[in-house]
């Protein structure tokens, strides 16, 4: 069996089943956990609103620290909705997702999604310039921070690179660009990059308690 | 005259003016993308030089690669084979048959013995000493390997012959290989393509009669008729990169002419040249005629998935579904697991830290 046949095949099948293990283990795990008895007086019911309030706030850039935050944010932004094209835009790629779920929806042209790619790429090598140079961030990142980095911008290097012949033959490409999210679906559920699934679930538990507890938010 | 006629001689002793060869020279130039100085030398260096004998040998095909090589438009296979080399055997073309044909080739072999080249088409099997293979009680193994022995090089003509081809799809019953997993100490060059473009066939055997071995690429194929991909060169390219493609073979897209990628299309992994040379002397190629390109001139191209479907998608071994349900249950009883033994552990501290407390107190 050839590279892409194997990487398409087989080593991506593994791939997906560890994805899939691995995602349902972790938010079972931590959704069947029992949550510390509260004595306290709840000080509001409305727990629900108070999750619901928290994750679009924290969505929203805060206005008090809006000049700090700007350029982390908009980076963050357009990284995350630039994967979100490029995955879910590409016409190969919707087509795979056709073959592995049934649904399909109409893609983007190749140009606009290989000019989002671009863009992808250099928001998230901003976001690491940004987490060496700034001491707190550099303080805070351990090995999983700069991995999670690593295996997210290698599908779309890999992607482009493909794409546009460059670094060897292409079905040799495309099967590294395969490899790469093989790697990337078996690492997620592992590391920091479980947020993707568990952000809004932390944010809605903060958002509750606060709500219970009063605190402004 | 005891020497050999060169070239040149022999298309003039079939009638044929200078002109003609150098017009057959020009063609397999152009064919070859040679620069001026280049296509000069081919022309002075065929017309100088013995017809070379060449043995063609027969094992796992179809025919069809010798039937597409037979539609050469230029350089026609009928100059190729009556000027330009002496083709000593083949056992469809030529008119002797039998042990005299066995007789011709031995005597051929001897004559040129390191000196002819040697074209194979269809893979060979292997196991039981090549019995699945047997022509005139000899089998497919045994020749080429004697066959193989005193040729100057080996080309291997169609995807049977340079990388087992239909024979050695899955599950391979005859355990078939290809040539170059045979031959191993001669230069070989691989023309693939089920059947290969016969211009490709001729303007590579003339490369090699006048330069040697072309430059190769990583599965040992002219770089100069393997350099690109199918869709690389696809007149459908630009729909392709608007995202517009035909969804059926006879919708409106199809008819616009838009690309064939979601009906299966393999052109983007696929080297050859139908897009620039086409077929049928430059009348039209697969993807004109409205059908994606099945990947032919790639290893395996057989086995790599369903022709009608889109690259991109799975290639999964059973089903996939049953595969993610059952990792789907085993997260959950993992993740349960977890949870239980997290709970178990709250219990444990609680009743531990209720049983301290009176102490404590
Ligand atoms: C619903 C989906 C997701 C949400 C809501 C989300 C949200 C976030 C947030 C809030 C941050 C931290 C703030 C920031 O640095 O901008 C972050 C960081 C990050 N996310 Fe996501 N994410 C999602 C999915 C993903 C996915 C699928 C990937 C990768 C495949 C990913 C890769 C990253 C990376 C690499 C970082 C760290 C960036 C850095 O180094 O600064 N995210 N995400
Ligand atoms: C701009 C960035 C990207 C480009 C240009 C790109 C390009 C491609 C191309 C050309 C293919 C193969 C289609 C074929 O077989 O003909 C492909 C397949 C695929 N890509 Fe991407 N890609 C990019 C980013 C990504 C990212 C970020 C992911 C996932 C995180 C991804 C996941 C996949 C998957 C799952 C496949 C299907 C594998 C298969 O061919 O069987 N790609 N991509
Ligand atoms: S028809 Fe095939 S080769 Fe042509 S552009 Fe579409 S995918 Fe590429
Ligand atoms: S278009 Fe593709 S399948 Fe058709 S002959 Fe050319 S390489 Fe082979």
């Amino acid at each position: 069996m050839d590279l892409l046949t194997l990487a398409r095949g087989p080593i991506l099948q593994w791939a997906l089943v560890i994805f899939v293990v691995g995602t349902v283990w972790r938010l079972a795990g931590i959704l069947l956990l029992r949550r510390k008895p509260d004595y306290t007086e709840p000080r509001s019911t409305h727990t629900w609103r108070g999750a619901a309030n928290l994750i679009v706030k924290r969505t929203v850039p805060k206005r008090e620290f809006a000049a700090q935050t700007a350029f982390g944010n908009t980076i963050g932004y357009v990284f995350h909705i630039g994967l979100a094209v490029v995955v879910f835009g590409f016409v190969p790629h919707i087509l795979f997702i056709k073959s592995l779920t049934g649904l399909s929806w109409p893609g983007l042209p190749s140009g606009i999604v290989y000019v989002v790619g671009a863009l992808t790429v250099a928001a998230l090598v901003a976001a690491l310039v940004r987490r060496i140079s700034n001491p707190v961030m550099r303080l805070i990142s351990n090995a999983d921070d700069y991995f999670s980095w690593a295996v997210t911008i290698a599908p779309v290097i890999t992607g482009l690179m493909a794409a546009a012949h460059w670094g060897g033959p292409y079905p040799t490409i495309l099967a590294i660009h395969v490899l790469s999210v093989c790697l990337l679906l078996a690492w997620l559920p592992f590391g920091k990059l479980m947020h993707a699934f568990l952000v809004f679930i932390a944010r809605g538990t903060t958002g509750a308690l606060f709500a219970r507890k009063g605190a402004s938010t | 005259m005891d020497r050999e006629p060169t070239i040149l001689e022999s298309f003039q002793q079939q009638g044929m003016s200078r002109r003609s060869f150098l017009k057959f020279c020009a063609a397999a130039a152009s064919l070859l993308a040679l620069p001026a100085a280049r296509a000069a030398e081919l022309a002075e260096k065929l017309g100088a030089m013995p017809r070379p004998t060449v043995i063609y040998l027969s094992f796992q095909e179809c025919t069809g690669c010798l039937e597409s090589l037979t539609r050469s438009f230029s350089p026609t296979i009928e100059h190729l084979i009556f000027d330009t080399i002496s083709l000593a055997y083949n056992d469809t073309l030529q008119a002797a048959a039998g042990e005299a044909a066995e007789a011709a080739r031995e005597e051929a072999m001897r004559k040129a013995w390191g000196k002819y080249v040697l074209v194979v088409d269809g893979s060979i099997p292997a196991p039981l000493d090549g019995a699945y293979c047997v022509i005139g009680g000899k089998s497919a193994l045994a020749s080429v390997q004697e066959v193989a022995k005193g040729a100057a090089a080996v080309i291997a003509v169609g995807t049977c012959a340079a990388f087992g081809g239909l024979p050695m799809a899955a599950p391979n019953p005859t355990g078939a290989v290809a040539v170059q997993d045979l031959i191993k100490n001669k230069p070989l060059i691989n023309i693939s393509g089920c059947p290969p473009i016969p211009e490709i066939i001729t303007g590579t055997i003339v490369y090699f009669l006048t330069f040697g071995v072309p430059e190769l690429d990583a599965h040992r194929r002219p770089k100069v008729f393997y350099g690109n991909t199918i869709h690389d060169r696809c007149y459908r390219r630009p729909f392709y990169d608007k995202g517009l493609f035909a969804k059926t073979f006879d919708d409106a897209g199809a008819r616009n002419g838009w690309c064939l990628y979601e009906l299966g299309c393999k052109g983007p992994t696929t080297y050859n040249s139908c897009a620039t040379m086409k077929w049928n002397g430059g009348t039209s190629f697969p993807i004109e005629s409205g059908h994606g390109c099945l990947g032919c001139s790639e290893p395996q191209f057989w086995d790599r998935g369903d022709f009608y479907k889109p690259l991109s998608a799975g290639l999964w071994h059973g089903s996939i579904g049953e595969d993610l349900g059952i990792a789907a249950v085993a997260g959950a009883v993992l993740g349960g697991a977890a949870a239980l033994t997290a709970r178990h552990r709250q219990d444990k501290t609680r009743t531990e830290t209720e049983t301290r407390k009176p102490e404590g107190k």
